[in-house]
C-alpha cells in the first residue's frame, strides 16, 4: 500500500503542474513546446539518480554539483580534444567515487563531511582545468542531445529511458535489492555474508557513473562549460529525490519517482517564467512549490498509515 | 588521560599561522592575526549555531544559514539607512529577522514534519527571494559609528572577535552548566529515551532552531557592517564553512556531543589555511583542492583517534 502511494504523489504533482502550465500557455502543448520545457531536465534527472544511489545507502552527497561541473569541464576540454584520454579521466573519476564510498565505510567517516571536503577538491580541479568559461562539446554528444525523434521529444524520451533502466537496476536486479537492503539494515546484510565495503563502493561508483552522464549531457546542451556550471545540482538533486518519494534513511528510494521529481523541478522553473512573476520572486516561488508538494506528501502518508 | 578533541583544531590553527609567518619571516603577524580573528569570528558565530543543531542528532542541519545572514543584513542596513545612532535599531531588526526565520523553519519541520535538510533548503529559497526583493541591488552603507565599531578593536582584539567569544562562553555555559544544555545533549543522543525521561524534546528542538537563525542573523548583521554593506551573495561561503568548523572542531556529526572551544579553533584554522595558501601563491584551483584535502585529512585523523580510544 505504502509503496504504491510513494509513486502516486510525484506523478500527481507533475500532472497538476503540467496542466497549469498548458492552461497558462497552450502553445507549450506541442512537440517543440515540450522539448523546450523539459530541455534541461535530462542532466538534472541523471544527477538526481546519482544522488539517489548515495541516499539509498543512507548517506548524502554534498559534492555532486561540483562533481558534475568537473565532468562538464573534462568533457568540454579533454574528451573533445583527445577522446581516449578524456574517457580515461572520466573512468578515473567514477573509480574515485567508488573509492570514496569504500573509504567512508572502512574508516566509518560521516559521508556528509567527506563529500563536503570532496566538493572543494572537485571544484578546485574544475577551476584548474577551466579557469574561464569555455571549451566545446564533442560533436557526437551535441548531435545526440539535439536529436529529434519522431512523435516524442528527446527530453521526454530520455527521461523515460533513464527511469526504466534505473528501475530495472535498482528495484528489479539482485544487486539493486541488496543495495537497498544495505540502506535498510546494514548489519543484516553483513551477517548474510555480503562484503559491505564492496557494496558501498558499488553504490558510490554507480552514483559517479550517473554524475558523469549528467555532466556529459549538460555539455551537450550548453555546448561549453565552466567550473560553476552545475553547482546548484547538489541541492536540486536532493530535492528531486525527496520530491520523488524517496527518504533519507532506510533505503526507501524510487528511481521512477526521482526522475519525475527532477522533471517537476525543471517544470516549476518554466511555469514560473510563464506566470510573468517578477524575477525577484522566482527562486522563492520555487521554494514555495517545493514546500507545497512536500506538504501534500504528508497528507498522503497519513492517509496511507490510516488505511 | 587522552587529549581533548579541541586541542587539535587549535594546534592546526597555530601550525597554519606559523607556516604563513615562516614565509614572510615574521612580517605582518599583527595584520594576519587581526584578519584571522575578524573573519574567524563570523565563521565561529554561525558555527556555534550549526553546532547546536547538529547536536540534535542525525539528519539535523540548517541549510538556511546563508539566506538568513543575507536577509538579516539586508533588512537591518535598509532600516538604518546610514543614519547615525541607529545601530541598536539595526540589531533589533536583525535579531527579529533571525527569530522569524527560525520560527518559520521550525514550523516546517514540526507541523509539516519535513526532514530538516529539505525544510531549511526549501525555506532558504524563499528568504533569498525576500532579500533580493527588499535589496533591489542597492548597496546601503552602514552608519559610520557602526562600521567603525565592526572594524575596530578593543585591547588589540577585534570587536567582532569579542562578540564571538562572548557568545561562545554563553553557549558553553548553557551546554555544560544548564538544564537546557543537558536536555539538548540527551535529545541528541537518543530522542526516544529523552522523551520517555520527561524531557520536552520538541521545545528543545524549537529553541535550537531559533538560536541557529538568531546567530546567523547576528553574523549577517556584523558581516554587513564590517564589509561596508550587505551583498546578496555574502552568506554563500558560510554554508559549507558552518558545517566544516563543527566537524573539524571535534563535535560529533551524529549528534549528542558538542564542543565549543573546538568550533572557535576550527574557525580560526579555516581562515588561516586559506591565507597560508594565498601567501604561498597558490592559484584558486589548487587552494580549493588543498582546502578539501585538509578537511578530509582532519576528519580521518579524528576518526582513527576515536577508534583507538
Amino acid at each position: 500500500m505504502q509503496a504504491r502511494y510513494r509513486i502516486l504523489l510525484p506523478v500527481i504533482s507533475l500532472v497538476v503542474l503540467l496542466g497549469m502550465t498548458f492552461w497558462m500557455q497552450p502553445r507549450a502543448m506541442s512537440y517543440f513546446g515540450l522539448n523546450l520545457l523539459f530541455n534541461l531536465a535530462v542532466p538534472i534527472a541523471l544527477a538526481t539518480i546519482a544522488q539517489m544511489m548515495v541516499i539509498m545507502v543512507n548517506d548524502i552527497d554534498l559534492s555532486l554539483g561540483a562533481f558534475v561541473s568537473l565532468v562538464a569541464c573534462v568533457t568540454a576540454t579533454w574528451l573533445n580534444d583527445t577522446p581516449l584520454f578524456g574517457a580515461l579521466i572520466l573512468l578515473g573519476l567514477i573509480a574515485s567515487y567508488a573509492l570514496m564510498g569504500a573509504v567512508i565505510h572502512m574508516l566509518e567517516l560521516p559521508a556528509i563531511v567527506v563529500t563536503l571536503g570532496m566538493s572543494f577538491v572537485w571544484g578546485g580541479l574544475a577551476l584548474f582545468l577551466l579557469p574561464t568559461p569555455g571549451g566545446a562539446s564533442p560533436e557526437w554528444i551535441r548531435s545526440l542531445m539535439t536529436l529529434k525523434p519522431p512523435m516524442v521529444p528527446l527530453a521526454v524520451l530520455a527521461a523515460v529511458i533513464v527511469a526504466a533502466l534505473t528501475h530495472m537496476l535498482v528495484i528489479r536486479s539482485k544487486i539493486g535489492t541488496v543495495l537497498r537492503g544495505l540502506g535498510g539494515n546494514a548489519r543484516s546484510i553483513a551477517r548474510a555474508g555480503w562484503n559491505v565495503t564492496a557494496l558501498k563502493a558499488t553504490a558510490y561508483g554507480l552514483s559517479g557513473l550517473f554524475g558523469v552522464l549528467s555532466g556529459m549531457a549538460l555539455v551537450g546542451l550548453t555546448t561549453s562549460a565552466d567550473a560553476n556550471i552545475a553547482l546548484r545540482y547538489t541541492l536540486l538533486s536532493i530535492a528531486g529525490v525527496i520530491l520523488g518519494g524517496g527518504e533519507f534513511t532506510g533505503g526507501k528510494v524510487s528511481p521512477v519517482g526521482a526522475v519525475i521529481g527532477a522533471l517537476t523541478l525543471t517544470l516549476a522553473a518554466s511555469f514560473l517564467s510563464f506566470l510573468r512573476l517578477s524575477p525577484d520572486w522566482q527562486i522563492g516561488a520555487q521554494g514555495a512549490i517545493l514546500i507545497l508538494v512536500l506538504t501534500a506528501r504528508l497528507l498522503f502518508s497519513r492517509k496511507g498509515a490510516a488505511t | 588521560m587522552t587529549m581533548k578533541p579541541w586541542v587539535w583544531a587549535w594546534a592546526a590553527a597555530a601550525l597554519a599561522f606559523s607556516a604563513t609567518l615562516l614565509l614572510t619571516s615574521g612580517r605582518g603577524a599583527g595584520e594576519l592575526a587581526y584578519a584571522a580573528l575578524s573573519f574567524g569570528a563570523f565563521a565561529a558565530i554561525v558555527g556555534l549555531g550549526q553546532m547546536l543543531v547538529i547536536t540534535l542528532g542525525p539528519g539535523n542541519v540548517d541549510l538556511s544559514i546563508p539566506a538568513c545572514m543575507t536577509l538579516a543584513g539586508t533588512l537591518a542596513l535598509k532600516t538604518m539607512g546610514t543614519e547615525p545612532g541607529t545601530a541598536f535599531v539595526g540589531v533589533a531588526v536583525a535579531l527579529a529577522t533571525g527569530l522569524a526565520v527560525g520560527c518559520a523553519n521550525f514550523v516546517l519541520i514540526w507541523l509539516l514534519r519535513l526532514p530538516p535538510i529539505i525544510a531549511t533548503l526549501a525555506a532558504s529559497l524563499v528568504y533569498q527571494s525576500v532579500a533580493i526583493w527588499s535589496n533591489r541591488g542597492l548597496r546601503i552603507k552602514p552608519p559610520e559609528g557602526l562600521a567603525n565599531f565592526a572594524t575596530g578593536r578593543f585591547i588589540g582584539v577585534p570587536n567582532v572577535a569579542w562578540i564571538a567569544l562572548g557568545l561562545a562562553v554563553v553557549v558553553w555555559l548553557l551546554l555544560e552548566r544548564s538544564v537546557w544544555g543537558r536536555w539538548l545533549l540527551a535529545s541528541g543522543q537518543n530522542a526516544r529515551a529523552a522523551r520517555l525521561a520527561g524531557i520536552p524534546v520538541q521545545a528543545v528542538r524549537a529553541a535550537t532552531y531559533l538560536s541557529v537563525s538568531v546567530f546567523a542573523a547576528l553574523a549577517g548583521y556584523l558581516l554587513a557592517s564590517f564589509s561596508g554593506g550587505a551583498a546578496l551573495n555574502m552568506g554563500t561561503e558560510y554554508l559549507l564553512m558552518s558545517i566544516a568548523v563543527v566537524v573539524i572542531g571535534g563535535s560529533s556529526i551524529a549528534g549528542g556531543n558538542s564542543n565549543v572551544p573546538g568550533v572557535l579553533g576550527a574557525a580560526l584554522f579555516m581562515f588561516l589555511v586559506v591565507s597560508m595558501l594565498n601567501s604561498y601563491g597558490a592559484g584558486a584551483g589548487i587552494k580549493s583542492v588543498l582546502t578539501g584535502t585538509i578537511i578530509i585529512a582532519i576528519v580521518i585523523a579524528a576518526s582513527t583517534r576515536r577508534s583507538r580510544q
